[in-house]
């Protein structure tokens, strides 16, 4: 298999957890895997990405523009500045939950994540999930990365089983929350199912 | 055992399989993970160090390597500069047990001062230089590196890029590590003592070596070419090779030269690599170091071939390369109709992220308290490496100069020597201070200088990750060495004003800077409070009904935990830490604090 996830959102969201449960599930599969992660002067708040490149020849560490077959974007504008890494057939999934800059108070862009909502919704085949929302309902906006990932689990696009991605899902939580983070992925996992009710889009 | 790790994981396993005796170094991205993961293996026979700057980690191992054990230094490119004083004198003498000096370069760059390369500087000193491509790569190459440094009697850098450092592969560790048993130091004067003599007749020794070695690595297995004979070939190092294969995966015709040393350079081997070859790209971040090498040995063996690169203009002189910018460069050069995925149009504009000083940083509180005392006063702030570099950023605007670790101390001094009136301060964290700043408080003390010296004691070094110093106490064999005192430091170079101040009292903190600053010769203030990510506070501060909007707070500290939602203040309480600066800054008294999480 060949595959190319490319996780985009900003630091303290939990993507590099997604990123590693990704790689490990990938791999309990048989498949050969490399990642990268942005580290440095990546901080809180801060844009982060994580390319996972799943099979034997993928060379570059980082996805190439236009080949990723996923983006699992924790944040709208996240999604949209990494879009051009999306392959034109590739799906997004995308939280709709936006963050604002730390910097929000003093540069008052006004940002609130509807303009990259609608750009996204007109331009790219995407799964919407109301990160706040379904947190909300599971009661800690701590699964908001379990839940994202069950979504595109669900979806199938991965090519990852959902038994395999539970497994390492649990492996990778403490143990009081296993229950709980199950629950979040299997919550994700029916949202992407949905994913077969959207087509592709022509671009 | 297979494992997925980090290039920097790789490196450091590979090192431990290779029988590592000493491992030192300093952090600096994109370094720090190698030290990190040795740490999570202690074995006897293994001394594991974060030095206190790179120049002291190198000289450390050298002394090991003197006695025939194995040594590792590890740094950032940047930590080079700061060892070469003993890199070049160590390369003159040699080593007895293989010593690799790790130095990771960083296009772009992405957290770096310069876009130096280490490649440069292997030749500079006249020492071999690995540079691998891919963690897997580097966790054999590592091994290569120990074994060619032994043969060959001298130091070697091994030269991985931030890519190859921050990427993830499985690799084959051992599943357990036995350091190398080694005779020990044999004193030989006539061998470890520098002397003119001594590194005249070694010139010659090791510039004969050198041609040896390069003959010697025209054989090693990562100097490699795959692809046909074609008359366009590819010539490319460390991550760019990557990049090029992920292009001529769809162009097998094309021959792909891939040069994993590049000094001594593999001569016999490049020759052999360009017959029949008519042009030649070079791909290489950095410098045109291999597309130099290249054109030395065409014009040493009068080939015809052409040679593009950087000094043509057919690839960038700065930043990193990348699989897709690679791929537009072949593109062009072979002429191949590869169709480039179109770049998406009408992107809306995007909110910006900059990165800036964390939600209760007590660094914040250091430069609004200095700030606050000079309001109106002729100054010069002078910055140094960190977090705090941050304070440049609005509404604080406190960083005037910032260049080099240690810089900041020593610069304020050059200030205040041409301008009697200006105050000048220094700004530099306590990992900082321990690296290099205190010979720069010495020479102001010695010359007279009239600056006040802030040190931001958060307790760690934060900007790399959090390693311990000497001011923590805490070393990487797992013991607390006790900590040493900085003001016991500064009052022993003899400083007649020292005083440690707690930023978060606000009042107290501007009445000592306005007390220090009026005092004549070096003063130090150490502003003590800890990195808010070693020690999480359980309080928050809260807005009350007395809040007039002012907007005060967020005008003058620029916390990010402080909102403005429709014109009202509002505490994020999930990234406030209760720190209490808004509140000794509003002017209403309209924020309360202590409220418990
Ligand atoms: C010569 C050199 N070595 C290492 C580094 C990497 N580096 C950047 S900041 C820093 C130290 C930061 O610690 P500290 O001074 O305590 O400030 P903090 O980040 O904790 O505020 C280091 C080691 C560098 N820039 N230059």
């Amino acid at each position: 298999m060949t595959k190319d996830i490319l996780i985009t959102g900003v630091g303290g969201q939990g993507t590099v957890l997604a990123s590693k449960i990704i790689a490990a599930s990938a791999m309990t599969e048989g498949n050969t895997v490399h990642s990268a992660e942005t580290i440095g002067m990546a901080q809180r708040g801060g844009p982060v990405t994580s390319h996972v490149r799943i099979g034997d020849t993928a060379y570059s560490p980082l996805i190439p523009l236009g080949k990723a077959d996923v983006i699992l974007g924790f944040e709208p504008s996240e999604v949209v500045r990494n879009i051009n890494y999306l392959s034109p057939e590739g799906l997004a999934v995308v939280n709709t939950t936006a963050v604002k800059p730390v910097t929000e108070s003093l540069s008052r862009s006004g940002y609130d994540g509807s303009e990259m909502i609608e750009y996204l919704k007109k331009n790219v085949r995407c799964v919407f999930v109301d990160g706040d929302r379904e947190c909300r309902k599971l009661g800690s906006a701590k699964f908001l990365n379990i839940i994202l990932l069950g979504v595109a689990c669900g979806s199938g696009e991965l090519g990852i089983s959902k038994e395999t991605m539970l497994e390492e899902t649990g492996k990778r939580v403490p143990a009081k929350f296993r229950e709980a983070n199950i629950k979040a992925f299997l919550a994700g996992f029916e949202i992407g199912e949905q994913v077969f009710n959207i087509p592709p889009r022509d671009l | 055992m297979k494992e997925y790790v980090m290039g920097n994981g790789a490196i450091a396993l590979g090192a431990l399989k290779a029988g590592v005796n000493v491992v030192c170094g300093y952090p600096g991205t994109p370094s720090s993970e190698i030290i990190e993961t040795i740490s999570k293996y202690p074995h006897e026979g293994l001394h594991l160090e974060w030095s206190v700057n790179e120049k002291a980690a190198l000289e450390v191992a050298a002394a090991a390597a003197y006695s025939g054990a194995r040594a590792l230094v590890t740094m950032k490119q940047v930590g080079l500069n700061v060892a070469s004083d003993p890199l070049m004198s160590l390369a003159y003498v040699g080593v007895e047990g293989g010593m690799v000096i790790v130095s990771a370069d960083d296009p772009g760059p992405i957290s770096s001062q310069t876009e130096q390369d280490s490649r440069r500087f292997a030749e500079f000193a006249r020492i071999p230089v690995f540079d691998p491509c891919s963690p897997e790569d580097a966790f054999e190459m590592i091994q290569d590196a120990f074994a060619y440094s032994e043969k060959y009697k001298t130091p070697v850098i091994f030269r991985p890029t931030t890519r190859v450092c921050h990427g993830y592969a499985t690799i084959d560790a051992a599943d357990s590590y036995t350091p190398k048993v080694f005779d020990g130091f044999k004193k030989d004067a006539g061998r470890f003592v520098i002397f003119p003599r001594l590194s005249y007749k070694n010139h010659g020794i090791i510039e004969d070596r050198n041609v040896h070695i390069g003959e010697d690595f025209s054989l090693y297995k990562y100097n490699s070419s795959d692809g046909a004979s074609s008359s366009k070939a590819v010539l490319a190092g460390g991550i760019s090779y990557m990049y090029a294969k992920e292009f001529l995966k769809d162009h097998p015709e094309t021959k792909l030269i891939r040069i994993a040393t590049a000094f001594p350079f593999p001569e016999s081997f490049m020759l052999k690599e360009l017959d029949g070859v008519d042009e030649l790209i070079c791909l290489e971040e950095l410098s045109p170091y291999l597309e130099e090498q290249v054109l030395k040995l065409a014009g040493k063996h009068k080939l015809s071939v052409k040679v593009f690169g950087k000094l043509t203009s057919h690839v960038p002189h700065m930043g990193e390369n990348s699989a897709d910018g690679i791929s537009k460069i072949l593109k062009s050069f072979l002429g191949t109709d590869d169709e480039l995925v179109p770049e998406r149009k009408d992107i809306p504009a995007l909110p910006a992220r900059p990165p800036v000083l964390c939600a209760g940083c007590p660094h914040r509180a250091s430069f609004y308290a200095v700030k606050k005392a000079m309001a109106g006063k002729k100054t010069y702030y002078c910055g140094d490496i960190g977090c705090y570099t941050l304070g440049n950023a609005m509404p604080l605007d406190m960083v005037d100069t910032c260049l080099c670790m240690g810089a900041g101390v020593t610069m304020a001094q050059g200030f205040s020597h041409i301008d009697k009136e200006g105050k000048a301060f220094a700004f530099i964290g306590d990992s900082t201070f321990f690296a290099s700043g205190i010979t720069g408080v010495v020479n102001a003390v010695f010359n007279e200088a009239d600056i006040t010296v802030c040190i931001l004691d958060n307790s760690t070094t934060a900007m790399t990750g959090h390693q311990p110093h000497p001011g923590t106490g805490k070393n990487m064999m797992g013991h607390d060495a006790g900590a040493i005192s900085i003001p016991k430091i500064l009052e022993g170079i003899g400083l007649k004003k020292v005083v440690t101040v707690d930023p978060l009292n606000l009042d107290k903190a501007i009445h000592t800077v306005k007390e220090c600053a009026d005092l004549p010769g070096v003063k130090a203030i150490i502003f003590k409070s800890p990195c808010i990510a070693i020690e999480k506070s359980s309080t928050k501060c809260m807005v009350t009904d007395a809040c007039i909007n002012c907007r005060k707070c967020i005008l003058e500290t620029g916390c990010p935990a402080l909102n403005d939602v429709g014109g009202n203040v509002k505490i994020d309480a999930s990234l406030c830490t209760g720190c209490t600066l808004c509140m000794q800054v509003c002017p209403k008294e309209a924020i309360g604090g202590g409220c418990v999480d």
